[in-house]
């Protein structure tokens, strides 16, 4: 674990010194993140403009969530989403072998060796804004509820990226999936809403099978403190075995690499 | 062999029915290509459909618990006209968006265009028809689809008007030319620069608000609504929806549909102006 952190803290380095010779993309990345955060919070004026709560959360815990939102994307935007686009490339191309080679752990090394510095711009905004909702929520927030959400940030953090690792690695079956990756992009955008004004059907796919709901709207119950210990439980426990289920899907994937590639 | 020969006569000597039967040629050659290209890729078109479907549904989501929160109805609307205008929006969506915005920044800066400028043939009838295949293939999924939603938002429609049903294909027609002119327009950006892609989530975010897919236009706040009744973005989807689930008097949807055409014949000149330089800055560029 701690390899894991100094490894992705070696490879920021570097992405940071590559990418400060194209500042304009910092720019443009900036107008792209204040867009997404102006559309976010213009459609809940338009909605608080018809009404004063959301299936039960008032305003101030919906900017939260499109704070939580903004940061969790930001996130997967500058972590997991280049470092898995790249291994589904190298995948089709067979220039992992490259990578398998060298003696870090693959599935770390795959992981944390591509960042898009610049989406961090969405994290800033993001964690911006759910400040200035949290300065609303002020007195009722304890340290219990800090540490809760902390939790629930984690875990769904942690399913997440298990799920993203498990449809990269599909790749090794399927060659082309970069597609597969525009359904979590897609499901990802209903995040910005309370999961639970979605039909039945729609709840469940967003917290089983495309788990978006964990990573946002569970973490912003909980500091709200709307979320049960169970469901925290739960969570965290969902995460658990996510990760390990990726690990052996990795597993499996990369021997069906070797059958290919010999 | 037979093109070339017909741009060494020049363009003046082809007689009009001539110039007419040879575009629907060069349209059926594109449509058939295009439909086997993505018949390759008929996952990825599945996957592009969802976004389709989830986007109404969501907001339709949203707007259903708003009206229950407000005591059943919303300026007029209650779960079954919220569910109406939705699936209907997510049908004439479907009609007249294009991802021409998305895919100028690759053909720009990877010069694959250059072969397609090359040839005697506008490109974008190949867009056109290259969306029209995708979207003939994915009618057959995105029907059901929406008969499913129907099951289970039960939307209430009014019946229809037979004057807003009359003109309900017009406008169709009308809000894919105008957001197909708008929106290739707006891609020839990429002649001028290679990060199109803020520009292209700024067009993104103002079409939201303002063709009717966050909230019906009537339900938007002030000056919102105004910006949205001056600009031509209700055009797109909107104005075809209105007249679906049959909202507007007579004289207020041939009003309409008199704008409608207006503004698209404006897109299409602007089209004209700016990709011809864009074609001079290219070429400059190519040398």
């Amino acid at each position: 674990m701690i390899e894991a952190l100094r490894l992705f803290a070696a490879f920021v380095r570097v992405a940071v010194h590559r990418e400060v010779a194209y500042r304009a993309n910092l720019v443009a990345q900036t107008v792209q993140s204040v867009v997404g955060l102006g559309t976010a919070l213009g459609g809940l004026a338009v909605v608080f403009a018809h009404t004063a709560t959301l299936a039960g959360w008032p305003p101030s815990e919906l900017v939260a969530l499109v704070g939580v939102f903004q940061m969790v994307g930001g996130a997967i935007g500058f972590a997991i989403q280049p470092a898995m686009q790249r291994l589904m490339e190298e995948v089709r191309t067979g220039a992992l072998d490259f990578t398998l080679l060298q003696p870090a752990d693959s599935q770390v090394l795959v992981s944390v060796r591509e960042v898009s510095v610049y989406r961090l711009t969405d994290v800033a905004l993001g964690a911006a804004l759910l400040g200035a909702a949290l300065a609303r929520l002020g007195a009722r927030l304890g340290p219990g509820r800090i540490a809760a959400f902390t939790l629930a940030l984690a875990a769904g953090g942690a399913v997440v990226y298990a799920v993203w690792l498990a449809l990269a690695t599909c790749a090794f079956w399927w060659v082309r999936v970069d597609n597969v990756l525009v359904i979590f992009e897609t499901l990802y955008d209903a995040g910005r809403w309370p999961v639970s004004i979605y039909p039945g059907w729609l709840r469940g796919a967003l917290t089983f099978l495309i788990p978006v709901a964990l990573a946002t709207s569970v973490p912003v119950e909980a500091l709200t403190g709307a979320l049960r210990g169970r469901t925290l439980a739960l969570a965290a426990v969902v995460a658990a075995a996510a990760l390990v289920l990726s690990r052996l899907l990795w597993r499996a994937g990369l021997r069906a690499y070797s059958g290919a590639s010999g | 062999m037979k093109e070339g020969g017909r741009l060494a006569q020049g363009p003046g000597t082809v007689p009009l029915a001539g110039a007419a039967r040879s575009l629907w040629d060069v349209y059926r050659a594109e449509f058939r290509t295009s439909v086997a290209v993505q018949m390759q890729y008929r996952a990825a078109q599945l996957i592009w459909l969802l976004g389709t479907v989830l986007g109404p549904v969501v907001y339709l989501a949203v707007w259903s618990a708003v009206a229950a929160a407000s005591g059943g109805t919303v300026g007029g609307y209650d779960r079954h006209t919220f569910a109406a205008y939705y699936l209907t929006l997510m049908l004439v969506n479907q009609v007249t968006f294009t991802w021409i915005m998305y895919e100028f920044q690759g053909r720009i800066r990877e010069g694959s265009f250059t072969p397609l400028i090359l040839r005697p043939v506008h490109p974008i009838h190949g867009d056109v028809a290259d969306n029209l295949a995708h979207k003939a293939l994915t009618l057959a999924v995105l029907l059901p689809t929406a008969a499913a939603l129907a099951v289970a938002f039960r939307p209430a429609f009014r019946g229809l008007p037979p004057l807003d049903a009359l003109l309900l294909l017009p406008s169709l027609v009308l809000a894919f030319v105008l957001r197909f002119a708008v929106e290739w327009t707006l891609a020839l950006a990429a002649f001028w620069t290679v990060r199109t892609s803020a520009l292209n989530g700024l067009y993104e975010g103002v079409l939201l608000f303002l063709s009717g897919q966050v909230a019906p236009l009537p339900l938007l706040p002030q000056p919102l609504r105004a910006l949205a009744d001056v600009l031509p973005f209700r055009f797109m989807v909107a104005f075809p929806v209105s007249l679906a689930v049959g909202r507007p008097l007579p004289a207020a949807a041939v009003l309409g549909l008199s704008a409608q055409a207006l503004w698209a014949a404006a897109a299409v000149a602007a089209l004209l102006v700016v990709w011809r330089a864009a074609v001079r800055r290219y070429a400059a560029v190519g040398g």
